[in-house]
């Protein structure tokens, strides 16, 4: 923002309760007491939110005025004197809450939010000991308004937080005040669940007990649980959390400020994944499969199993790490095979395309919480809405607070909560086509000389329409710009040469390259050496050159690879499968020999590293169920077993004291091959994984599989798509890829680029097919 | 602001309005500054008219077609239309009758005049005569008409220095 003036702030100097405080003109009275440690009660005030000024709890008394003034809503003044504490300020605030008190149900023994609610805390200041209160109260009827919050809404005091996070941040609206006086109701109307992706803020702003949180609901009170730091581990942001732990069990989690990271909020998938840990199908003692039958036995005998296993596969052993593994368990899992000879272990599992030599590593030119600094964004491959759901809010700040201009390269036109000034939609195939045709605008804008070699011939061939010109010429007028590239882009069949041109595009035009390492711990994964070292298969090799034994950790073979028809292949032919796993299901079942109990995180400690390197030391949360044991324990056993050199450690942070020492992977080159002209007629695939599907915890999170963003897998096609290949009326199409193929039902939606077939990865539906990008028929059936 | 998927909801509901209805709210909305906050305030003149073609009430489906017309999160349409007396929400007769009882009219004798109403209609405040041909919607707080109480409002029309007489006059004449 360099060109735009500075504003002239004024300093004001005001006198709150005889103490000189300095103010910047325009700024409320709450906010300079905020700052100064000056107690104002308050419900509807929030400093994330608009100013509404309806709960008229912050009433002080300011020199001169007429009558109380709200704080929330009252601009500082040179000079003002203010009293928080005066006669006048005090009687109007029990005044306030007398009010207040009304209509509330004095419930707080059977309420959730009783022990942590502001309005009982503020009671006990302001409130009488005897209510004056002969009169009926009101009591409103309960609202469903999904699997996530519950409602109680007769106690609600109408302080509009809720409703305005829903329209402020969020950005979905959805829900209102309707009626008026005494009827005012805050309701979606209708029976409408709110499907925000970060809906369950709105329990925590609630300052009372209208709103809670569903699945935790009656089950404990808020004295009875102790808070622990932990970061939410299913995106590469790491939102940071508390679990609130009564006991062994975790029983919630709520947000941990911190502005770098997640400002005051938490995704729902944060929120409520920890549920999934409580899931039936718990692996709690390890099992070995004997004469194809799955019998329990002690860890002893699983673990000598297991270690003849990997030993005797030495150097075609095949390690498969799931991003939420810790860095040291990446770290061991990784020294391990390499002790062992092999250097195939990899954690991008849903990668496509591994031709360019940093696939699916980071690169941030800035810190993620820049992305709301920005004055144009170019998503590429990105929903960044379910990918990175407090990241998609720092894109809308941005949008918000800069008028930023947000533009988007995506297979499907994406419900955002912000306006883009651009959109090419494409079909995936014909992606690197198209950033190439912006990357040539950008170079004819600039006219800058193109790169050497296959990148440069090929921007070189581009023919940019007025649209791609106008995006470049958005980047390039910007002067805080950023192109973003998300899963769609990392997982994409031609992966390499998107990011390759993003690359070029981004130097070109000046502009911050934010490239999001794949989800949870990647970051962390990449630290410590989880990769294939020289001569080593990467995630897709190791599936497309059958191992002779494979390490599983923590993933289901059939929804956490990018391709589980030929991982299904791959296992079924290996000698030895060893899952460590925290979870049982069918696909591990058959194709697994030994099944390893594990605690996974949050149940385990380690190190965590989000997608701007910051590191986190998480202690454990919470005690794993029967047998199951922390990972590093785990690869501890199993180095000491196999004699690996290394593994004579004692405890954890023995481990971690290793991640500082570690010696810098030799780097792979790129080498992309040009990508092919595709067909008119043939169809791609995008296989986005759905936001609620990305791991083995999500997908066992019951509240979360109750919202709609877990729905039924269909086939979704443009019309065009649908009338071009003869499917204009067919309700049941059979989709396959390779020799894979399934039915399911067909959905026209126009957001569906025409040539592109949508159907997720990671669901039932879909966990036989092929890769999550790349060529797919369909026909009707 | 976009929240597509907020307005999806109600995708395709907008059919319900006929032509005139649409043109009243284009009218409307004309006045209005470009963008979701213009489009938010056209929302009052918008459920009037849809009102208007409904016979005297909007549903919510006519709330939702609303919403899509005007591509606002229909929430806020809900708001709206149950915020103002002026927008019926439950099906009401063909027209619509409300009584100032505030101090000036009841002084007057307006007492007296509903409880005429009430008797001449066979129906109580806030009901609707069986068939359907009038609305007695509410004792209304003061309308400014002290000077010629008592008064009462006729879809829309103030009715003033009310006797029974002018009162049977003006329900006969209603169809």
């Amino acid at each position: 923002m360099s060109t735009v003036e500075d504003k002239q702030v004024e300093t004001v100097t005001i006198e709150v309760d005889g103490r000189e405080l300095e103010a910047q003109k325009g700024e409320m009275i709450i906010q300079v007491t905020d700052r100064a440690g000056v107690d104002i009660p308050r419900f509807c005030y929030h400093e994330k939110l608009s100013i509404a000024a309806n709960c008229r709890m912050c009433l002080v008394d300011v020199e001169k005025a007429p009558k109380p003034l709200p704080a929330c809503a009252t601009p500082v003044a040179d000079g003002m004197k203010v009293f928080t504490q005066s006669r006048r300020a005090v009687d109007a605030q029990r005044g306030v809450m007398e009010f207040l008190l009304i209509n509330h149900p004095l419930d707080c023994p059977i309420c959730d939010q009783g022990g942590e609610c502001e309005l009982q805390d503020l009671s006990m200041g302001y409130g009488r000991s005897v209510s004056r209160f002969t009169e009926r109260k009101r009591v409103v009827k309960d609202k469903n308004i999904g699997p996530l919050i519950a409602t109680d809404m007769t106690r609600c005091i109408h302080c509009t937080r809720c409703v305005r996070f829903l329209e402020e941040i969020a950005g979905t609206a959805e829900l209102g005040g309707v009626g008026r006086g005494e009827h005012l109701e805050i309701t979606t109307f209708v029976e409408r669940n709110i499907n925000s992706e970060l809906s369950g803020n709105i329990i925590d702003l609630c300052p009372v007990g209208a709103l809670t949180n569903k699945p935790f609901r009656h089950t404990a009170r808020p004295w009875e649980m102790r808070a622990r730091k932990f970061v939410g581990t299913h995106d590469c942001l790491g939102s940071h959390l508390y679990y609130h732990t009564r006991g062994r069990r975790i029983m919630r989690a709520v947000p941990r400020d911190n502005e770098m990271v997640n400002e005051c909020w938490l995704a729902d998938r944060d929120r409520y994944s920890h549920f999934g840990l409580a899931s039936a199908d718990r692996l709690t003692a390890p099992r070995i499969r004997i004469d194809g039958q799955w019998r329990e036995t002690d860890w002893d005998t699983a673990l000598e199993t297991a270690a003849r296993g990997l030993k005797d596969a030495g150097r075609d052993l095949g390690v498969l790490m799931s991003p939420r593994a810790t860095a040291e368990e990446h770290l061991l899992a990784a020294r391990l095979a390499r002790g062992l000879g092999s250097e195939s272990i990899d954690h991008r599992l849903r990668i496509n395309d591994f031709s360019h030599a940093r696939a699916g590593q980071a690169r941030l030119d800035r810190p993620t919480r820049d992305l709301a600094e920005a004055d144009a964004v170019f998503l590429v491959g990105s929903n960044i809405r379910q990918e990175q759901p407090i990241l998609g809010h720092r894109v809308r700040t941005a949008w918000r607070k800069n008028g930023a201009k947000v533009m988007d390269l995506n297979p499907v036109a994406y419900d955002f909560h912000f306006d883009l000034v651009e959109r090419l939609t494409v079909p995936p195939q014909a992606m690197v086509d198209t950033l190439g045709r912006v990357a040539k605008a950008a170079a004819d804008q600039g006219g800058c000389s193109l790169p050497e070699g296959k990148i440069g011939k090929f921007i070189a061939a581009r023919e940019p329409d007025s649209r791609d010109r106008r995006v470049a010429e958005h980047l390039h007028s910007a002067d805080d710009g950023i192109i973003l590239l998300g899963d769609g882009a990392l997982n994409h069949a031609q992966g390499g040469w998107l990011r390759s041109l993003a690359e070029w595009l981004a130097e070109t035009l000046d502009v911050a390259l934010v490239i999001l390492p794949g989800p949870a711990n990647s970051a962390g994964a990449v630290a410590v050496g989880a990769l294939p070292g020289k001569g080593g298969l990467d995630a897709r090799d190791m599936l497309e050159q059958p191992r002779r034994s494979y390490l599983l950790w923590d993933l289901e073979p059939f929804f956490d690879l990018a391709d589980p028809q030929r991982a299904g292949q791959a296992f079924d032919q290996a000698g030895a499968v060893i899952a460590v796993t925290a979870f049982v299901s069918e696909e591990i079942e058959r194709v697994a020999s030994v099944m390893l109990p594990l605690a996974p995180v949050p149940e385990s400690g380690g190190t965590w590293i989000n997608a701007d390197g910051h590191r986190e030391w998480l202690d454990a949360v919470g005690k794993p169920p029967g047998q199951a044991r922390e990972g590093w324990k785990i690869l501890r056993r199993l180095g000491d077993m196999t004699s690996v050199d290394g593994f004579d450690f004692a405890t954890l942070s023995d481990v971690r004291d290793l991640l500082d020492e570690l010696p810098p992977l030799e780097s792979a080159s790129t080498e992309l091959d040009v990508p092919a002209e595709t067909d008119a007629d043939v169809l791609w695939r995008i296989g986005d994984v759905p936001i609620y599907a990305g791991d083995t915890l999500l997908r066992r999170a019951a509240a979360l599989q109750q919202t709609h963003h877990a729905g039924p897998t269909r086939v979704h096609l443009h019309s065009a798509t649908a009338k071009r290949h003869g499917l204009d009326d067919a309700e049941l199409v059979r989709v396959s890829q390779g020799e894979a193929s399934v039915e399911l039902p067909l959905v026209i939606d126009d957001r569906i680029a025409p040539g592109a077939v949508w159907l997720p990865a990671a669901s039932c539906a879909t966990h036989e097919l092929g890769a999550s990008s790349g060529e797919i028929r369909v026909e009707a059936c | 602001m976009t929240i597509e998927a907020t307005i999806r909801v109600v995708e395709g509901k907008k059919e319900l309005l006929s032509d005139e209805t649409r043109k009243t709210i284009d009218h409307w909305r004309a006045k209005f500054p470009e963008g979701i906050g213009g489009r938010r305030s056209t929302v009052i003149q918008a459920l009037v008219a849809a009102q208007e073609q409904n016979g005297g009430w909007v549903s919510s489906e006519l709330m939702d077609a609303v919403a899509d017309y005007l591509d606002v999160p229909p929430v806020w349409v809900y708001e709206v239309a149950t915020f103002y007396s002026m927008i019926e929400t439950e099906p009401v007769g063909r027209h619509s009758i409300s009584v100032c009882t505030n101090i000036s009219c009841m002084l007057c004798g307006s007492d007296r005049i509903v409880e005429h109403i009430e008797k001449k209609l066979g129906t109580r405040i806030g009901e609707t005569t069986p068939d359907g041909r009038i609305f007695l919607k509410r004792e209304e707080e003061c309308l400014a008409a002290c000077v010629r109480a008592p008064m009462m409002i006729v879809d829309g029309h103030y009715h003033e220095n009310l006797t029974t007489e002018k009162v049977d006059e003006i329900l006969d004449g209603l169809e």
